[in-house]
């Protein structure tokens, strides 16, 4: 009866749309687990402010008519020498360190996303495939799963992103270097997506609701996307996340050992890279600033992953 | 078991057999072999008399044959940018990472395992509570990150180990050793511990929830009920059936630190073959490219297999199933 009453529409047994999100055992999870609010909220605020740099950054570190050389290398303005209108001081190219750091992580998660998208899309549509012909196809598809699972993501993320830097000409690769390294974090990525997929598909088929939309002789590809794949989301999203930071990981190493994203365009891990050469000399803020927004970054999008995980799995319930 | 065993041959082949296709095709679509042998001002009949007697004329199948060939025997060729044979200059760095993955391993074991038990005994204890909050962050700072933080902390600050670099070093014959002398054990502490944090933590929580769930168990309760010695009933009882997924994860893990030793070595400079994959990465040198390739997949594959019959050893049960 409560339920009723709840829905706008009036229409018995089934409550607005509202109602229905509140009454979510996932949703209600989430508003009783603290550590799933904070991790959103660092996460959400991550974004936001990443994706809202060229707003609210007080400089605009690629526009050279505002970097002043003589600017260069001042400490946060807490401490001595520092100056107030660079909070975080700059870096050794007079950029205020802020000012990259949001413009940077926003380069990071732009990569992570786009990585994770390109790796899930990838891997949900040869995992529903797979899962759904069986037999030969599945053969095929699961085999190189398996052969590219052997060996190490970073490493194949490195050797994937050397060979597309390689194949460009070389004054293409600076400005192709954030494509190249999305697509070489997104071929790494895919085989979990398949496999997990995969094995959810596969449920899926067995169940009688594909079996009626084969007797009705739907084309397979319409009974993959409009039957299959709404049914296999769930255990995909949990990985796309715990992915997402993964990616952004992947990138940051990447563009710390110097093969990813260039500093003319820094992402928060080429900024390590950068400032890493200034750490012997006392300027601690250049590399600690992006580090510490880095694992920031990547350990609440790990929190919420991890609770994403044990919410969405009903057996841990 | 035997056929369990063959499977798993066949599988370890079939990656190599694939691994070592993507290296051969390295050499074909990532420029052109012939230029990056001669440089800029060879003349066209060099270029022409270099590609027939390389062979780059030869049908794809007897190219690869030959390439496959040439690899079983370790011969990659020369490199584009140091012009000495491939397999001497992996040789040459082979110890330095041996040495830097083996010594990880030995902290990640010994640390892990220790910390693994106790907190899986100890669960309620502000310690355990701490050792896990400390290994939830482990898991989630990128190892480069671990790096910079231990450099500046043990090197910048306080001065005790050197930053960067491999000194120290012995030399027994062809391999060259850093744990003969105090300098050696100083400059390999920081990378082998940066190596080692994040298996570390996954070996500590591993071995922390078997511990946990082992100790529900039917016979630890007997264990108890027969008055044995706290000690006995965690050690010989308790961890003993904990090994078998810990052992897993181990074997993939050995292979894990092999690759992020890449990582590892570029922030520490280790003169390692992770740090000449890297360096090789930059300047395009294929055959160093498709040679470190093919020995990482060739380590994940022996590894594994050592693993898979690993498990016949310490598990009776699979042994009877026979899987």
């Amino acid at each position: 009866m409560a339920r009723d009453t709840l829905s706008p529409e009036g229409e018995p047994g089934r409550p607005g749309f509202v109602a229905r999100f509140l009454d979510n055992d996932v949703v209600w999870s989430f508003l009783h687990s603290p550590a799933a609010i904070v991790a959103a909220t660092i996460t959400l605020l991550c974004i936001g402010a990443a994706l809202l740099a060229p707003l609210i950054a007080p400089f605009n570190p690629f526009d050279p008519s505002q970097i002043s050389l003589w600017d260069g290398k001042l400490p946060p303005a807490w401490s001595e020498g520092g100056q107030p209108q660079y909070l975080l001081g700059t870096d050794n190219q007079g950029r205020d360190m802020l000012s990259t750091i949001l413009y940077g992580g926003r380069l990071s998660i732009l990569v992570g996303l786009a990585a994770v998208f390109l790796g899930m899309t990838l891997g949900v549509l040869l995992g529903v495939v797979a899962g759904y012909f069986g037999g030969a196809v599945d053969a095929v598809i699961m085999r190189i799963a398996d052969v590219q699972l052997t060996i190490p993501g970073i490493l194949l993320a490195i050797l994937i992103n050397g060979i597309g830097r390689a194949v460009l000409p070389l004054e293409l690769r600076e400005e192709f270097a954030i494509y190249v390294v999305i697509i070489a974090i997104g071929l790494t990525d895919w085989p979990q997506f398949a496999r997990v997929t995969r094995g959810a598909a596969m449920v899926e088929v067995s169940k009688e609701y594909v079996q009626a939309a084969r007797v009705i002789d739907l084309p397979g590809w319409l009974i993959m996307w409009r039957h299959i794949l709404p049914n296999v989301m769930r255990p995909v999203l949990v990985l796309a996340t715990i992915g997402l930071a993964l990616a952004i990981i992947a990138e940051a190493t990447l563009s710390f050992l110097g093969q990813g994203i260039p500093p003319t365009t820094p992402s928060l891990g080429t900024l390590i890279r950068v400032g890493n050469e200034y750490l012997f000399s006392g300027l601690w803020w250049i590399t600690l600033f992006p580090a510490l927004a880095l694992v920031v970054l990547v350990f609440a999008v790990n929190l919420l992953g991890d609770w994403m995980r044990d919410a969405l799995n009903p057996r841990l319930r | 078991m035997l056929s369990f065993i063959l499977r798993r041959l066949a599988q370890s082949l079939l990656v190599m057999a694939v691994v070592s296709a993507i290296s051969f095709s390295l050499f074909n679509f990532v420029g052109d072999p012939v230029n990056n042998m001669v440089g800029q001002d060879a003349t066209r009949e060099d270029r022409v008399r270099i590609r027939n007697e390389l062979g780059l004329n030869d049908p794809v199948l007897t190219q690869y044959f030959r390439f496959m060939g040439n690899a079983l025997q370790a011969d990659f060729g020369l490199s584009y940018r140091i012009k000495r044979p491939v397999d001497e200059l992996i040789i040459e760095r082979l110890p330095a990472t041996l040495e830097l993955v083996f010594a990880s391993a030995v902290i990640a074991l010994v640390l892990g395992i220790t910390a693994g038990v106790y907190t899986g005994i100890r669960r309620n204890s502000w310690l355990s509570r701490s050792i896990l909050s400390v290994s939830l962050v482990g898991v989630s700072l990128p190892t480069f990150i671990i790096g910079i933080g231990l450099i500046y902390l043990f090197a910048v600050i306080l001065r005790w180990l050197p930053s960067s670099g491999r000194s120290g070093v012995v030399e027994l014959g062809w391999w060259k050793t850093n744990f003969l002398t105090l300098d050696g054990w100083r400059s390999i502490i920081l990378p082998a511990l940066t190596l080692s944090l994040f298996q570390m933590t996954m070996i500590l929580r591993l071995v922390r929830a078997e511990m946990l769930e082992v100790m529900q168990a039917d016979f630890i309760k007997f264990a108890r009920a027969r008055g044995l010695a706290e000690r006995a009933i965690n050690f010989t009882h308790a961890l003993k059936n904990t090994l078998v997924p810990v052992i897993t994860i181990i074997g993939i893990n050995i292979g894990g630190l092999i690759a992020f030793s890449v990582i590892t070595e570029t922030v520490f400079q280790w003169p390692g073959t992770g740090l000449m994959f890297i360096q090789a990465v930059d300047f395009v040198d294929v055959p160093i490219m498709a040679a470190y390739l093919c020995f990482v997949a060739l380590m994940f594959v022996v590894v594994n297999l050592v693993v898979d019959l690993l498990y016949f050893a310490i598990d009776p049960r699979i042994r009877i199933r026979g899987r």
